[in-house]
């Protein structure tokens, strides 16, 4: 416990803010920028597919445009990658035209639940972590994936609270448990935080810090509702450095009947 | 892939007179997806059609489409290649049997046409031809995937279909998708519409997308062409091929598309009349039933429907398209000919007077905006058109 916050530290660098923003799924860039903004974040992830890797400026591919990189530290991701070969692929490709050696390795061969695969994203994760690469994976809420893919030298570990854009909150919350129980790396809760309450709750359970996109890119108003994830990330964040109070079956009378036998006269 | 397994008769007569308590029952198990082939089928039925129940469809196709795909729409061009092809299919203004002006684009020329493309905006195309194993072989198409694949994030294909092995060198290319109608899963009416040629085999049509999966494609789109048969019977078949392809190519990308057969050269006149309440209720129905899976929607619906047919579960578009080879650039305009038994032969002046200066479309199209305007007033509505969303280095074997 202590009295005053405590910073997200992920491979040596601080972070203030322990929201992760995700920038799919928005109505125009400049919606996107707002969010972003509103939301404190300080760590955003971009799809490479989506951005322009020709180093040319193409104004038809310019989603980095709107993403200040003196704010923010992008995190590139290999979503759309198959195997582990593309993912390496994406990732050394997109090195250069977005200055970042952070990566979110998301590998899934299966667009319908864009569930990742634990075998591939292992072996990209060896691979890329060797070229200098600061690796954030994707993955099941798989424990034993967890420290294995700590062993090879991930920054974090980013398990799904359920399937990508689904809104369905923590449903692997027991394996969570077990992950940040076990990590000596940040566990970032990725994927399925469909409203605040999910992510507070990421959060009391002590994980590090959590990824939203969806909920955000297609709320009525995306700028509100990144300030409502900002302020339930900050309330169960603080409410897990402070301790909650411990679950009891039985109600506790907040004025006991026996209390009077401990009065002085 | 085994259609006759699905029972696409029963479900279509169960479509047909399924109650508004059967489509009661389904919408009130909102979120809806992963329903049966059953569900689906009461959700295109004609009670499904009346108003209350219509927009009910409407407003859960819009809140999935929204929480699958985000506020955006996929923009891509098509690229008539050639207009040649050895079938002779009724409703096609290509068949083989209409005198038409024709011509197969080289691959400067090919390069010429989608430059232009390019500067439009698009990053994603769709090289369409004929099915002519001599203009159109496998190496020609290959080698127009090779041309294009530096300068294009995603190049998609809609041909005759090949086998296995013709299409790996062609995925070896850079390809990554692969569009394959079946036009109609009425085998009956198939039977009637390809009167010769290859295209006749409804079955080898059939396992196409499979063969693409097989070779290494990564996007699969499939489609009907409504106008054929009685749509409720097309759409349920389309709807049992996509979960069949769901299960057995579930590493791609799937996409459907739902033409409405246009004029074209032939004057075939649609066997069935689809209203546009008909298709609203179809994209609704395939929404509810597959929210992860892209609905394709082209120039052939007006302005107006394609705009308001957007919230409701598309996530490709095309804009500006033109259906003949040459169409965007005027390319190979110096060579077009007719083609009998195969061969070109110089154009008769009465074929030239009727078709004019450039080869013949494949169908008119009904959404003559410019790219540009269709992206103006998707960004007006609340999307955003995405022009690029693949990377060509995923491509790369």
């Amino acid at each position: 416990m202590t009295d005053k916050p405590q910073r997200l530290r992920i491979a040596g660098r601080d972070f203030s803010s322990r929201l992760i923003m995700g920038t799919g799924k928005f109505a125009s860039g400049a919606t996107m920028a707002a969010a972003l903004e509103a939301s404190g974040a300080e760590l955003v992830t971009v799809a490479l597919r989506r951005a322009d890797l020709s180093g040319q400026g193409d104004k038809f591919a310019n989603i980095l445009t709107f993403i200040d990189t003196k704010r923010y530290l992008l995190l590139p991701n290999t979503s759309g990658a198959r195997d582990a070969e593309e993912a390496c692929r994406l990732a050394r490709l997109g090195r250069e035209p977005t200055s970042s050696t952070w990566l979110k390795l998301e590998i899934h061969p299966d667009p319908r639940y864009l569930l990742p695969d634990p075998v591939e994203t292992l072996k990209a994760a060896e691979v890329l972590v060797k070229e200098g690469f600061t690796v954030l994976p994707y993955i099941h809420a798989d424990p034993v994936l967890a420290k294995r893919l700590e062993d090879v030298g991930c920054a974090t570990v980013m398990p799904l609270g359920s399937p990508i854009g689904s809104a369905r909150g923590i449903e692997t919350r027991c394996s969570i448990e077990i992950i940040i129980e076990q990590a000596s790396v940040p566990v970032v809760v990725d994927a399925g935080l469909g409203a605040p309450s999910h992510a507070a709750e990421a959060m009391e359970m002590g994980a590090d810090a959590v990824l939203v996109n969806t909920a955000v890119a297609v709320a009525a108003d995306p700028v509100r509702m990144a300030i409502a994830f900002k302020a339930a990330v900050e309330a169960g964040r603080a409410a897990y450095e402070i301790g909650l109070a411990p679950k009891r079956k039985e109600a506790e009378a907040t004025s006991p009947l026996t209390g009077f036998l401990d009065e002085t006269r | 892939m085994k259609l006759d397994e699905f029972e696409i008769a029963e479900l279509t007569s169960f479509s047909l007179k399924a109650t508004a308590t059967d489509v009661e029952a389904i919408l009130d198990r909102a979120p809806a997806g992963h329903m049966s082939l059953a569900d689906f089928a009461a959700l295109l039925s004609p009670s499904a059609a009346q108003p209350r129940y219509l927009e009910g469809m409407a407003q859960q196709a819009r809140g999935l489409t929204m929480q699958h795909f985000g506020r955006v729409v996929r923009f891509f061009a098509p690229l008539y290649l050639s207009n040649e092809c050895i079938n002779i299919c009724k409703y096609c203004g290509f068949s083989r049997d209409n005198p038409i002006l024709r011509v197969t684009l080289t691959l400067d020329q090919v390069g010429a046409e989608a430059n232009f493309l390019r500067e439009q905006g698009f990053r994603h195309i769709l090289l369409v031809a004929g099915e002519h194993p001599h203009f159109v072989s496998e190496n020609y198409l290959r080698d127009c995937v090779t041309r294009l694949h530096p300068n294009w994030p995603s190049i998609s294909l809609e041909v005759g279909p090949l086998e296995v092995e013709q299409y790996v060198p062609i995925v070896q290319g850079g390809a990554e998708g692969l569009v394959v109608y079946q036009e109609t899963y009425d085998r009956g009416v198939y039977d009637a519409m390809h009167v010769s040629g290859p295209k006749k085999d409804f079955d080898w049509r059939l396992e196409t997308a499979e063969r693409a999966y097989e070779a290494g494609f990564k996007r699969l789109g499939i489609g009907a062409l409504l106008g054929l048969a009685p749509w409720r019977n097309d759409a349920i078949a389309l709807a049992a091929h996509t979960t069949y392809l769901l299960k057995k190519c579930w590493k791609s990308q799937l996409t459907i598309s739902v033409p409405r057969l246009r004029p074209a050269a032939g004057e075939f006149q649609p066997m069935v009349n689809v209203t546009d309440r008909e298709l609203v209720q179809f994209v609704c129905a395939l929404r509810l039933a597959f929210p992860e899976v892209g609905i394709v929607l082209s120039t052939r619906e007006s302005p107006k429907l394609r705009d308001n047919l957007v919230p409701l579960g598309i996530t490709l578009m095309s804009a500006g398209s033109h259906t003949e080879p040459g169409g965007y650039t005027g390319q190979g305009k110096d060579e077009l000919h007719v083609t009998k038994s195969g061969r070109p032969v110089k154009a008769p002046l009465s074929v030239i007077e009727s078709e004019g200066e450039h080869a013949t479309v494949q169908f008119e199209i009904a959404d003559n905006r410019s790219p540009a305007e269709v992206a103006k007033r998707l960004d007006q509505m609340g999307y955003e058109p995405v022009w690029k969303d693949w990377e060509g280095a995923l491509n790369e074997v």
